[in-house]
């Protein structure tokens, strides 16, 4: 079998230091992704440094009414925690919308925002693929690819990111925290993803040994409506085919706050800040919600199998617009 | 009669399942024992041109690598997919080109990745289209039906008809993908094979191994124990037990191969994509004038398999005209073989979509069109029927789902963004059966003991025949133990077609009944070995009827279709069927639910792509093949009516495994189109082609 070494780190220092320690190392997590990857032979760490029993399971409450969830807060725990369910639903729905009960149960928040595409071609150490192996073409974008991305993408790769939870932190102005050699820092969850350019085998921004060590929901957004919808070929246990977060507060019968962002349409959770500008100030109507998505997506790049996406986002956004703006959801939502 | 046959007896393996001791093939230790992975080939034609197997053999732990330079000779088998590391050709993508043997299952997957092969490509094509120029008509479909049936003057007639209906329709590519996937694990003693293997017939694997090593059946022993699902993708061997049996004579050791489930869609068969067209010609009455059902597949370059989807036409309905066409290109894709129903499903999804436009056609209630041509004997054949109850299964169906008084008129059904509909299709299976032998014993402390080379592939047979041998027995069921699932027992035919319980079981009734003979003449205690008798079927159970034997059935279906997303769930779905005598109401209910399962699958999930550029089915994985998960599973129903069939063997029953994947997928359709206006005729119905629908419908 390919060894690998493995290292269970007891804290966050002990985690990048068996990293910069061991050259080819990745973090595990819940393993749910990784491990797939090792099995296909599309990752082959050299070093494995367990970070599951780091003290970042917790979910705290901070000084000005921000919420802190420690990286290795398991999905369910994160989908089921009451302040998360009150405050943030729509990332308590995006959290449910993906995987399965027992998928769940394992990943960790910070895996969740380090899964690898689902790319079929990424998955294939047969086929080329940018974001595999640089340089070596991409399968997709003259294959199969009804999955992949309309926003975004480029020459290199039109894969999509998978997080269904990362599109909730996205449009809820999450921020991701990252602890590495040079310290600790974070960056708003929409700027952590990528977008494919000519690197697409870079999927975030993070740098070489820093650990995902927690995300910030911001107290801006706490207690707004907001919600999640995922679209997808079964009724549960599928990836979206799109899928959009909302968060909006109206104010004297306008919008006051908008953060909107769409899943499964790019490299990234894609951050719809042309439609968020365009509802700010405006009546909350469909004609307003409508004319807002739809300069968001006139962005939007369709290949030749997935034109429908483009259709289903607008429908999805527009509807969970409609749904928040609902007298019955101008109140908190429940 | 003790009255075992028709209760819900439990299944006899249940509790060892759900704890996890039921053992499957790769699960019997055996010291020594070494397992394998395969490599696949990554050119979709051409020819190996060399095998690097250095790095691979320097991987600690790998024992040996097989490739087509060192393998085994084998004989030439009758089934060319099972030629395997013979020759230097590759016929499609992800045939095995070499097999790596290892004392883990780890150092066994690193030593694969580390072969290299090269290859002299050539230029494949993969893509099946309606005029590919390679389109031909075979000698026959699978099942050995005639390609082409034809009856009067279908073109004159259905150009004469008053409503008519010219339609195409497109089945995908499906995959069987059984829970576990196939996997063998053989060993050499003494010049004797002993093979535990995943199969729905070992006796048919054993006569296969028996022929490629040139040895002796005496000398092979095969059993499968439990079998973790085959859906016709385990009917006959696969690679999984050719090469575990090279690769333990090659190092001495027992071997498991194990296919991993990527691999699975290129070497076990796959029900292969189907494009139908059909036309059908009415009278205002709604009574068919011409009905024909043309069909175009492909198959490999290897072995061709042909769908016989165009044969249900040449059972179901009365076209006084009428033409059935089946054909086929051969390209370079995997081996397409049995699947759920073959024929039967992707035909019956064609035919009852078209027999709905029909109605619709018409302004006819599409129950009652089904009725007016309901023929008085087998269209095709002229032969009587040994019992059809079609419009009895609509009839029940109906009056159970509400479907009086249903409102024709589709996209009329608003519940705020979800649109409403209900259709319904009719079902159809032939009967299939075949000899068997069984023995019966009777035991000195009272108990009984039937043996018999029946596979319990999941379905409950083990139960089923133990009620069958009961009730012949007239001894309660508790009674009767019974051994299945080896080559050491007395020979039996496979679990396929819908063929098992009603082969077995005619075996198992006669050693039976003949053992109660034996009983009732003898006086005195029993010999301590206890009183034996043996059956066999053979002249009976193969012997020609003079009657069509089918079973049929009738779906229904209610839908809801979202028109923000395009997402189709189905709130209902309902059969009633006419399949003889139900022999236990528990496994059979378990089995029309599985088969509606999969026709739910069929028509909203299940499909995969063929990649063009590569050659390969794209969803090879149960993460990207979407099969139905239990959310999609709202409410089910499965009922049957009592049918009393003397035409059919001693138990009066007739198969129930596939009945319930044929025709769900196009009452599904049905009741979509019923929904929302929208015709959709390729499969899956997933929301990015039903949105696209109803958005070309706005405009």
């Amino acid at each position: 079998m390919r060894e690998f070494a493995y290292v269970r780190a007891g804290s966050v220092e002990e985690a990048t230091s068996a990293y910069a320690s061991h050259t080819g190392a990745r973090y595990l997590g819940g393993g749910t992704n990784l491990v797939d990857l090792m099995k296909l032979g599309v990752e082959a760490p050299a070093a494995l440094i367990d970070v599951t029993r780091l003290p970042l399971d917790t979910v705290e409450e901070l000084p000005g009414g921000a919420l802190r969830v420690g990286a290795m807060v398991r999905n369910s725990d994160l989908a089921a925690h009451p302040l998360v369910r009150d405050r943030y639903p729509a990332l308590s729905q995006a959290v449910l919308a993906g995987a399965s009960g027992q998928l769940r149960n394992a990943a960790t928040t910070g895996g969740n925002l380090l899964q690898r595409t689902r790319c079929p071609y990424f998955q294939d150490v047969s086929k080329p693929c940018n974001k595999r192996e640089p340089g070596s073409g991409c399968g997709a974008r003259d294959g199969v690819h009804r999955d992949h991305a309309v926003l975004g993408h480029s020459a290199h790769c039109i894969a999509t990111h998978p997080s269904d939870m990362a599109v909730a932190l996205s449009a809820l102005g999450g921020r991701v925290e990252l602890a590495g050699p040079e310290g600790a820092r974070s960056v708003a969850a929409a700027d952590f993803h990528r977008l494919p350019g000519d690197r697409p085998e870079q999927d975030t921004e993070i740098r070489p040994g820093e650990l995902v060590t927690g995300v910030v929901l911001p107290a801006a957004t706490a207690g707004l409506p907001s919600a999640y919808r995922k679209a997808r070929d079964r009724a549960s246990y599928a990836f979206a085919l799109a899928s959009v977060a909302v968060v909006l507060r109206l104010e004297d019968g306008v919008v006051g706050h908008a953060g909107l962002a769409f899943g499964a349409l790019a490299h990234r959770p894609w951050r719809a800040q042309r439609a968020e500008e365009a509802l700010l100030g405006a009546a909350p109507t469909r004609a307003a919600f409508e004319h807002a998505v739809d300069l968001e997506l006139a962005a939007a790049q369709p290949l030749r199998d997935n034109a429908y996406k483009v259709p289903l986002a607008r429908n999805l956004a527009v509807d969970v617009l409609s749904r928040l703006t609902d007298t019955a959801f101008t109140g908190r939502a429940s | 009669m003790t009255g075992s046959v028709g209760a819900p007896a439990e299944r006899r393996e249940g509790r060892e399942k759900v704890s996890g001791t039921a053992r499957y093939a790769g699960e019997f230790p055996s010291p020594g024992r070494a397992q394998a992975w395969p490599v696949p080939a990554g050119v979709a034609r051409g020819r190996v041109t060399a095998v690097d197997t250095a790095a691979a053999l320097a991987v600690p732990g790998v024992l040996a690598v097989l490739t087509h330079e060192n393998a085994p000779r084998l004989a030439e088998p009758d089934d060319p997919t099972l030629a395997l590391l013979q020759d230097a050709r590759v016929p499609h993508r992800g045939w095995f080109v070499a097999l790596v043997v290892a004392e883990t299952l780890e150092a066994a997957r690193a030593g694969a990745a580390a072969v290299r092969v090269a290859y002299a490509t050539e230029e494949h094509d993969v893509t099946l289209t309606g005029s590919h120029p390679g389109v031909y008509v075979p000698e026959e479909a699978n099942g050995g039906h005639p390609a082409v049936r034809e009856q009067g003057d279908p073109d004159g007639a259905f150009d004469a008809s008053a409503a008519r209906v010219d339609v195409a329709y497109r089945v995908p590519p499906l995959h069987n993908h059984p829970m576990e996937p196939h996997t063998s694990t053989a060993r050499w003693e003494d010049g004797r094979l002993s093979v535990h293997t995943s199969s729905q017939g070992t006796g048919a694997v054993r006569a296969v191994l028996a022929g490629l090593f040139g040895l002796p059946e005496e000398r092979i022993v095969v059993t499968a124990e439990h079998v973790g699902g085959g859906f016709g993708s385990k009917g006959t061997p696969r690679p999984d037990v050719v090469l575990a049996a090279m690769a333990a004579r090659e190092t001495g050791r027992p071997v498991t191969v194990a296919l991993p489930r990527r691999y699975l869609p290129a070497v076990v068969g796959h029900r292969a994509p189907t494009l139908h067209r059909l036309r059908l010609g009415a009278g205002a009455d709604g009574r068919l004038a011409s009905l024909t059902h043309e069909v175009t597949t492909h198959t490999s370059r290897i072995k061709e398999f042909v769908e016989q989807a165009a044969v249900p036409a040449r059972v179901m309905y009365a076209a006084p005209h009428n033409r059935t066409v089946h054909r086929v290109a051969a390209l370079d894709v995997p081996s397409p073989s049995w699947m759920r129903a073959p024929g039967e499903a992707p035909g019956m999804y064609a035919l009852e979509s078209a027999l709905d436009e029909l109605a619709t056609e018409l302004g006819m209630d599409p129950v009652e069109l089904r009725v007016r041509n309901e023929p008085d004997v087998e269209p095709d054949s002229g032969r009587p029927f040994s019992s059809r109850h079609l419009v009895e299964c609509l009839r029940e169906g109906a009056r159970r789902f509400g479907w009086a008084g249903r409102d024709p008129r589709p996209g009329v059904r608003r519940e705020g963004p979800l649109l409403l509909g209900t259709g319904v299709a009719a079902a159809t299976y032939p009967v299939m059966v075949g000899p068997s032998t069984a023995t019966a014993r009777a035991l000195p402390d009272g108990s009984f003991l039937v043996r018999i080379n029946a596979t319990d592939i999941g379905t409950g047979a083990r139960t089923v025949l133990a009620q069958v041998g009961a009730d012949a027995l007239g001894v309660p069921l508790e009674r009767v133990r019974i051994e299945v699932g080896s080559t050491e027992l007395p020979s039996a035919p496979l679990a396929g077609g819908s063929s098992g319980t009603a082969s077995w079981g005619w075996a198992v009734h006669d050693a039976c009944a003949g053992l109660a003979r034996r009983l009732a003449g003898h006086a005195g205690p029993l010999p301590g070995q206890g009183l034996d008798h043996r059956a066999d079927t053979t002249g009976a159970a193969d012997a020609e009827s003079d009657f069509a034997r089918h079973a049929f059935g009738a779906h229904f279906a209610e839908v809801a279709v979202d028109t923000v997303t395009g997402e189709v769930r189905v709130g209902r779905l309902l059969g009633v069927y006419a399949a003889g005598r139900i022999l236990n109401a528990r496994t059979a209910r378990s089995q029309f639910v599985g088969g509606m399962t999969m026709g739910l699958g069929m028509a909203l999930t299940e499909g995969s792509t063929m990649d063009a550029a590569f050659g390969d089915f794209t969803e090879s994985d149960l993460a990207s093949y979407h099969v139905p998960v239990h959310a999609d599973v709202a409410g089910i129903e499965a009922h049957w009516l009592d049918e009393e069939d003397s035409r059919l063997n001693p138990m009066g029953s007739k198969g129930i495994g596939e009945i319930g994947i044929v025709g769900t997928a196009a009452a599904i359709g049905n009741a979509v189109h019923h929904a929302t206006g929208v015709r959709l005729r390729e499969l899956p119905l997933t929301p990015d082609r039903v949105l696209t629908g109803l958005l070309d419908r706005r405009t």
